[in-house]
């Protein structure tokens, strides 16, 4: 049995390394590259996020580059509530990863907290979520234009539903009217408690138009109840659905995901978290897991991430000061 | 596929032998953590997601479906017993439930609630089989405007357990409605009476208030005006039901599980405000000569009805699950994420692409209510005995069930703090005679009405009329004046006829 397994993991790590290796241009060793991994999830089980730093585990366990794993989740407030643990119990372990994304950053400036997703390291970006904008099936609103048309006469009688407010949703609708020359102010956003609640109330038509990411609404346009009109990405999600970009609205907006060090490791210890993740996101059965779960890759690491994250966090305050929402 | 040609489809897979396997553990788990406050069937769920990995899908949807039915017959059992609801739709149980139990009446308190459960549950998944795809579309009519309307409805059942003064009674209303302000305000993303503290920004756990105010702040009390003395043994009673309790909680089961069924359909309804609406209900409707047993040695009626009304309410809260793939509650959102761990995605496509497995879990639904009503009636003498605890030991272990209870809901030192901090407050509030009841419901709904009202008003834009002009809004308005006015008009009625 030991032998076995030994042979299982020692194949599945030369595949990786030689994947490695490929991608890298340099020598990745097939050996562990943890013999302990703390990933911290700062929301509850079963989330986005928590789905993510369990699907890390599940690569990495596949091409046996962690020997062990130890979870810890701290939900609450867009990870506002584990974030400042997460900074105060692990600064300077090299061994802690952190889940976060584009809600933290939103959290981080609505909630006015001492600390934000500056204060962490970032490793790489992993997965995207593009947004979605549908209507109701019952709705006038044929295309996009149909909806932007009535957004630019009058977007207090537009109401589109989303999650909670200075949440993506509500960004993209904020960048939506600044584009067609309103105000993010005059937005009339109304904010809802989770997808389920929201998804009702697009469905009963109880509001114009509603914004969330495309696999919150994926099963109901298929089922034709929703009406999709357009999707965030670079890239087209839905077969026949445009993207924004394409159809003159320059914003390109996704839920992203990615993984963060403890503050005050040194540059050899993170440059030592990019090239594990690295080597997950080239391991076969990272690849297999985004095509299960639908995820759009958007890895990106090091200097690159650490820049975009500089421009989203610019760019979402931006917003929110625009809405109203950020001082 | 008809109802009953799925339904056979159904229980032919699910009485085999693995999924009878699987029915019974969930229903052993469900009992157990809805017997603990704070650890809920969502996060039990949540920590179960793992085995999706090896357990058929069939199996795991068993598994999940029998722990959330489990923890709402738990639930009942320590609010009765030890006056410490383990989740928020047995808070109102616990008001007529922990009398009863005070009184030598445990017995009865947990049968009627054990039948109550399997009643409403076996009506509740009947309303799943046949009546879930009419019922949710219905349910989809109702937008903020008519959410906001239920709530004033709600409100109306705060005068039921106001106690003796108003004034007492409304003061405890206020400082419900504010526990409930603090947070980030969902509408505006602002956060509201946190006072730099990030555990606040998702504002104030209910159960760990009704925890609080109910337990914590009894046994404050009780250490605090205990005198030594001989040590006093409560009486436990005759544990089985009479036939005066079959007949007085007969109608308030039946009353319950239809009010119950529909609030959990809708997708902002939940399991609180109907358990209050049939608390009111059962109030008003009694027998004259039970009547005084109200709020003073306990009304079964008011365990019956509640009890009921909160499992026709979860069995609810299936239907848009499966039939639109909305996730309503905490619970429904991971089995969604439990569904998409499989490959399937949850949509209004389910009962066509997933015929097999959505018949099985609602044969399996069924075969759960059996198995808990049969797991927990012998249990309830069992569960009554400890009450033959002797009081300074028993109320110290229901602290550090408390205690141990909170800490679970997020393992945060805060939340401790919070649970001590509005004990303490509740033991003053008992001592000058504050009723604590209207401090949860105001918790509850408060911010709920808020939400919706707000909700209401940005699609109307600003317009208040909105509450009179939608036709379902306008009905239920009516409904609340009547309920609160009714009564006294006619008494005023009877006492000019005289």
């Amino acid at each position: 049995m030991t032998s076995r397994r030994t042979l299982i993991a020692a194949t599945a790590g030369l595949a990786a390394s030689g994947l490695g290796a490929g991608l890298l241009g340099r020598p990745a060793l097939a050996q562990q590259r943890f013999e302990s991994l703390f990933v911290f999830v700062p929301a509850g089980p079963g989330g986005g996020w928590d789905g993510l730093g369990r699907a890390l585990e599940q690569a990495s366990r596949a091409a046996n580059l962690v020997g062990s794993f130890q979870f810890e989740n701290v939900g609450g407030a867009g990870g506002m509530v584990g974030l400042p643990r997460f900074i105060s119990q692990r600064r300077g372990r090299p061994n802690a990863l952190m889940v976060g994304g584009a809600v933290m950053v939103g959290a981080g400036i609505t909630n006015r907290t001492p600390v934000s997703i500056r204060d962490v390291v970032p490793v790489a970006r992993m997965t995207t979520e593009p947004g979605i904008i549908v209507v109701p099936a019952s709705s006038e609103f044929q295309k996009l234009s149909d909806f932007t048309d009535a957004l630019k006469a009058n977007p207090g009688g537009t109401s589109v539903a989303g999650g909670s407010a200075g949440g993506i949703d509500h960004i993209i609708l904020g960048l939506m009217l600044k584009s067609l020359g309103r105000n993010a102010r005059e937005a009339s956003y109304v904010a809802f408690a989770g997808g389920g609640p929201a998804q009702a109330a697009i469905l009963g038509a109880q509001v114009k138009a509603g914004i969330s990411g495309v696999s919150e609404f994926a099963e109901q346009v298929k089922a034709g109840r929703m009406r999709a009109l357009a999707t965030t990405g670079e890239t087209r999600s839905l077969d026949g659905v445009p993207t924004l970009k394409e159809s003159g609205i320059d914003i390109v907006m996704g839920n992203w995901r990615g993984l963060f060090g403890a503050p005050g490791i040194n540059a050899a210890q993170t440059r030592a978290l990019v090239d594990y993740v690295t080597a997950v996101h080239a391991s076969p059965a990272w690849r297999e897991i985004l095509t299960t779960r639908g995820w759009d890759d958007a890895f990106l690491t090091g200097d690159a991430f650490a820049q975009f994250l500089t421009r989203d966090h610019a760019e979402t305050e931006q917003v929110l000061r625009d809405i109203g929402l950020a001082s | 596929m008809g109802a009953i040609e799925g339904l056979t489809l159904g229980f032919s897979h699910a009485l085999s032998l693995s999924n009878l396997g699987w029915a019974l553990l969930g229903c052993f788990l469900g009992t157990a953590i809805g017997v603990l406050p704070g650890i809920g069937p969502a996060l039990t769920i949540a920590l179960l997601l793992p085995i999706t990995f090896s357990v058929s899908a069939t199996g795991a949807f068993i598994l999940f479906c029998g722990i959330f039915y489990g923890a709402m017959y738990g639930g009942s059992t320590t609010s009765i017993l030890l006056n410490t609801p383990g989740e928020s739709g047995s808070i109102i149980t616990a008001l007529e439930g922990a009398k009863m139990a005070r009184n030598g009446r445990a017995g009865p308190a947990l049968a009627t609630s054990a039948i109550g459960s399997f009643v409403a549950g076996t009506v509740g998944t009947i309303g799943i089989a046949f009546l879930g795809p009419i019922v949710v579309e219905l349910a989809l009519k109702l937008g903020p405007a008519e959410y906001f309307m239920l709530m004033v409805l709600c409100f109306v059942t705060v005068s039921a357990v106001l106690g003796g003064s108003a004034l007492r009674g409304l003061t405890s209303l206020g400082f419900g409605l504010l526990l409930g302000l603090v947070g980030v305000d969902l509408q505006t993303g602002q956060p509201r009476l946190t006072f730099g503290v990030p555990e606040l920004l998702d504002g104030v756990n209910v159960v760990l208030v009704a925890v609080a105010l109910f337990a914590v702040g009894e046994t404050l009390y009780l250490a605090w005006r205990y005198v030594e003395g001989p040590v006093e043994v409560r009486h436990v009673g005759s544990i089985m039901m009479s036939k005066s309790d079959w007949k007085r909680s007969f109608w308030p089961w039946i009353r319950g599980a239809g009010l119950g069924f529909p609030f959990g359909v809708m997708p902002a309804g939940g399991t609180e405000m109907p358990t209050m609406l049939s608390y009111f209900m059962e109030r008003k409707l009694v027998r004259p000569e039970h009547e005084k047993e109200f709020g003073t040695t306990g009304a079964i009626e008011g365990v019956a009805g509640p009890e009921a009304a909160n499992n026709a309410a979860a069995a609810g809260v299936l239907v848009p699950m499966l039939t639109l793939g909305l996730p309503t509650s905490a619970t429904a959102a991971i089995m969604l994420s439990a569904f998409q761990s499989y490959g399937i995605q949850p949509g209004p496509l389910l009962f066509t692409t997933q015929a097999d497995l959505v018949w099985t879990l609602i044969a399996s639904l069924f075969i759960a209510n059996v198995m808990l009503v049969v797991l927990n009636l012998p249990l309830v003498g069992l569960w009554a005995r400890i009450l033959k605890i002797p009081q300074p030991q028993l109320y110290a272990g229901i602290l550090v069930f408390a205690t141990i209870g909170t800490y679970g809901i997020s393992n945060s030192v805060i939340d401790l703090v919070l649970l001590y901090g509005i004990g303490i407050i509740a033991m003053f509030m008992r001592r000058f005679d504050f009723p604590v009841a209207p401090v949860v419901i105001g918790m509850i709904l408060g911010p709920m009405a808020e939400q919706a009202m707000r909700q209401a008003l940005t699609i109307s834009q600003g317009d208040w009329t909105v509450f009179v002009t939608r036709p379902i809004s306008l009905v239920i308005l009516l409904i609340a004046i009547a309920a609160l006015a009714g009564p006294r008009l006619y008494a005023a009625w009877l006492r000019r006829m005289a």
